[in-house]
């Protein structure tokens, strides 16, 4: 483990290989709740939670059961039924203790299970640092911390969509490219933007 | 008869999943680099769709109303395995070409929308049907794009150049330049949408 | 129906400023150094000018024209994005480059968002990022100054950023444009004339290009060096298009602040990320990606330092 590691996951999570803009995970919720920036803030909130936490649940199953028992086939079933397991489990949890924090983003969780995100950044995950090859200790927390970082990029993009967005409603886009259209439009040229970082090295 | 065509032909064009439900764009976006990786998504996708359907539509009988989303994503997950391993086995190429996709079909939003709209409250038969609908339309949507975003960035279709002295819009290979197709064409399609009524 | 009485909303008051004579004021203030960059790269670059104005024109009528929108070319805004899009390219690029640039910025820049007034991102850096993306090969071939037959020369940036000295460019060099580069952004002097015009006139107010400059300048002197605080960050803010960037496309009404605390954070967040680049990236130049990035976070800086209106929370 080292601090470049560490540097190079966030930057190129955050920026250059962007879950959204780059990776293209996650752009139904993306484009869908975009609109305001309330909604768009408490759903990456949840996203950031959920993509760091199962990114560390995925990783104990892959390490410690799929791995040594020759499962590997069973990657997928295995993490989408986790990840929709602990999601169901959140938002039980979340609406017992904490009714507050419920309302405002306890209605995306259950959305949360089929964005493709939580599920592409285990898949990510075990493709890059889930096999033995990895030492144990730094194979949970750089994927743990890539988790972490995929949901920054996220919000991050979340964020800036949702705002202009907001913006846009004063604008008189042309009627065919309202709403969707429109919304790939900006999220195209976000991308272009980013590419500013393509190619970092320290 | 009549009615298993139109539940066929719906996907293709009137509930067109990309360019009319607008579902199952990440993969769309993600492997329309070129028409060969569109093929192969498009074909794995319509399996997984096809068989799912079916399935789901023979056991919705059996399956409680109240955990029907796990019991759908069990099954889907499943078709989406065997998917893997078959392109891993007979076609390593495209499986590395089309990388964490594959598995991501889980999460395609047309297939378990379909299974919760169409498949669970329909026959068999029906849904067999519109399960090849959806998947064409799915694939057909991919192939637009893909011959597009091939077309544009790289001058060539299948390997053989289609403007001689076009000199090749790297961009639209790139992801900004996948946003920006499926954008423009998404107003496109709402324009004639239009226009028809 | 003779009733004159004639209901409008606020505001009542209007200068006699109006969108079509600030537009062409700016042209006007580009002038200088569009004469430095023709004088610099010869007929080439004005031909590849000539090209982007007329054909960012040409699309704003056949846009309009298609949209069935009123022709608002005489505003003199596609002009200007045509100007811009033109200073940011190398001189000796293919003459289908421009009439390319020129296209996607005025179509997918500006009128897909409805028009002038309307666009989150300057038209013209959306025309530059795309072209850049596309065709590689064309926008980094740089020719060397005073030389009429396109001997290719480096950047001074891209000199820097392979950590060599440019003991062989003086600043004089630097500062009156004897570099090569992009058209418009070589001679600094000029564009600081034509940045003096502008502020002078009240067009432009200080606080985006001077936070912009100072803090570029303040992170190359820190990081730019060898060891921290050592960086020649005088080479690094005459060099390459930041006083282009900063005097004249990071001010643009449209993409940026209302506030002048909004285009203080506006300002320092360009030149933070344009230092980055620059430093860190794979592209020896940032300006252009930095301000399209800014430009994506001016509606959440806006929020943020939006004045509260007198008797709301």
């Amino acid at each position: 483990m080292n601090a470049t590691q560490f540097l190079v996951i966030f930057i190129s999570n955050v920026f250059i290989y962007n879950v959204i803009l780059s990776r293209f995970l996650g752009l139904c919720s993306f484009i869908a709740i975009s609109k305001e920036t309330r909604p768009a803030l408490a759903m990456s909130f949840a996203v950031l939670f959920v993509t760091t936490m199962s990114s560390m649940i995925t990783w104990a199953i892959y390490r410690f059961l799929l791995e040594p028992f020759g499962m590997t086939y069973l990657r997928t079933i295995s993490f989408i039924l986790v990840i929709a397991a602990f999601v169901q489990l959140v938002e039980m949890v979340v609406r017992k203790f904490a009714p507050h924090l419920y309302r405002i983003f306890g209605i995306y969780l259950p959305l949360i299970t089929c964005n493709c995100a939580v599920l592409g950044v285990a898949v990510l995950n075990s493709e890059m640092f889930f096999g033995a090859k990895t030492p144990v200790l730094a194979s949970f927390v750089y994927s743990s911390f890539q988790g972490f970082c995929v949901g920054l990029g996220y919000m991050l993009a979340m964020l800036l969509m949702s705002a202009i967005r907001e913006r846009l409603e004063s604008c008189s886009v042309p009627k065919a490219m309202k709403d969707f259209p429109i919304g790939f439009i900006i999220a195209s040229i976000m991308s272009m933007a980013f590419m500013g970082f393509n190619g970092f090295r320290f | 008869m009549k009615r298993l065509i139109k539940e066929f032909a719906k996907g293709i064009i009137r509930e067109n999943p990309t360019f009319v439900l607008a579902l199952g764009l990440c993969p769309t976006l993600a492997v329309s680099v070129s028409v060969g990786n569109a093929v192969g998504m498009g074909c794995a996708s319509t399996f997984v769709i096809v068989c799912s359907n079916v399935i789901i539509a023979s056991l919705k009988k059996l399956i409680p109303d109240k955990i029907r989303i796990p019991c759908f994503i069990v099954v889907i997950a499943t078709f989406v395995t065997i998917a893997e391993m078959t392109l891993k086995a007979y076609f390593p190429p495209m499986n590395r070409a089309l990388g964490i996709y594959v598995p991501l079909i889980v999460v395609n939003c047309i297939v378990l929308g379909r299974a919760e709209a169409f498949a669970s409250k329909n026959t068999v038969i029906a849904s067999l049907f519109d399960g090849i609908g959806m998947g064409a339309g799915f694939t057909l949507a991919l192939i637009l794009i893909s011959a597009i975003r091939e077309m544009m960035g790289t001058g060539k279709l299948f390997g053989l150049t289609v403007f001689p002295g076009f000199e090749p819009a790297l961009a639209i290979g790139m992801p900004s330049g996948a946003l920006l197709i499926i954008g423009l064409l998404l107003g496109f399609f709402n324009t004639i949408k239009e226009r028809a009524k | 129906m003779n009733n004159k009485l004639i209901v409008s909303t606020s505001p009542h008051l209007h200068t006699k400023e109006s969108v079509n004579s600030i537009m062409w004021l700016v042209c006007l203030a580009l002038l200088p150094s569009g004469i430095a960059g023709v004088y610099m790269f010869g007929p080439a670059a004005l031909r590849a000018i000539a090209i982007a104005v007329v054909s960012s024109v040409v699309a704003e009528f056949a846009i309009q024209a298609a949209l069935k929108k009123k022709a608002s070319a005489s505003d003199g805004s596609a002009v200007l994005t045509g100007l811009l899009l033109s200073y940011n390219l190398p001189a000796h690029c293919p003459f289908w480059i421009p009439a390319v640039g020129a296209f996607v910025a005025i179509a997918i820049g500006k009128q897909i968002f409805g028009g002038l007034g309307q666009n989150i991102f300057n038209p013209a850096l959306v025309g530059r990022a795309f072209l850049t993306a596309s065709w590689p090969q064309h926008m980094t071939r740089f020719t060397a100054p005073l030389s009429y037959d396109a001997i290719t020369q480096a950047t001074p940036l891209a000199l820097l950023k392979e950590n060599k000295m440019i003991e062989q460019i003086s600043y004089l060099d630097l500062f009156l444009g004897n570099k090569g580069g992009c058209i418009g952004e070589v001679c600094v002097a000029a564009l600081l004339l034509g940045g003096i015009f502008l502020l002078a006139r009240r067009i432009i107010s200080w606080h985006i290009p001077v936070t912009y400059i100072a803090v570029t300048g303040l992170m190359c002197f820190i990081f730019g060096g060898k060891t921290l605080f050592s960086g020649n960050w005088l080479s690094y803010i005459l060099s390459g298009g930041l006083f282009l960037g900063a005097f004249f496309m990071a001010t643009d009404y449209v993409t940026s602040p209302l506030t002048h605390k909004g285009q203080i954070v506006f300002g320092a967040g360009c030149g933070l990320l344009t230092a980055i680049i620059r430093l860190w990236g794979g592209y020896p130049e940032g300006v252009s990606y930095s301000i399209l990035m800014m430009n994506a976070a001016v509606p959440l800086i806006d929020r943020y330092t939006k004045k509260r209106i007198f008797g709301t929370r």
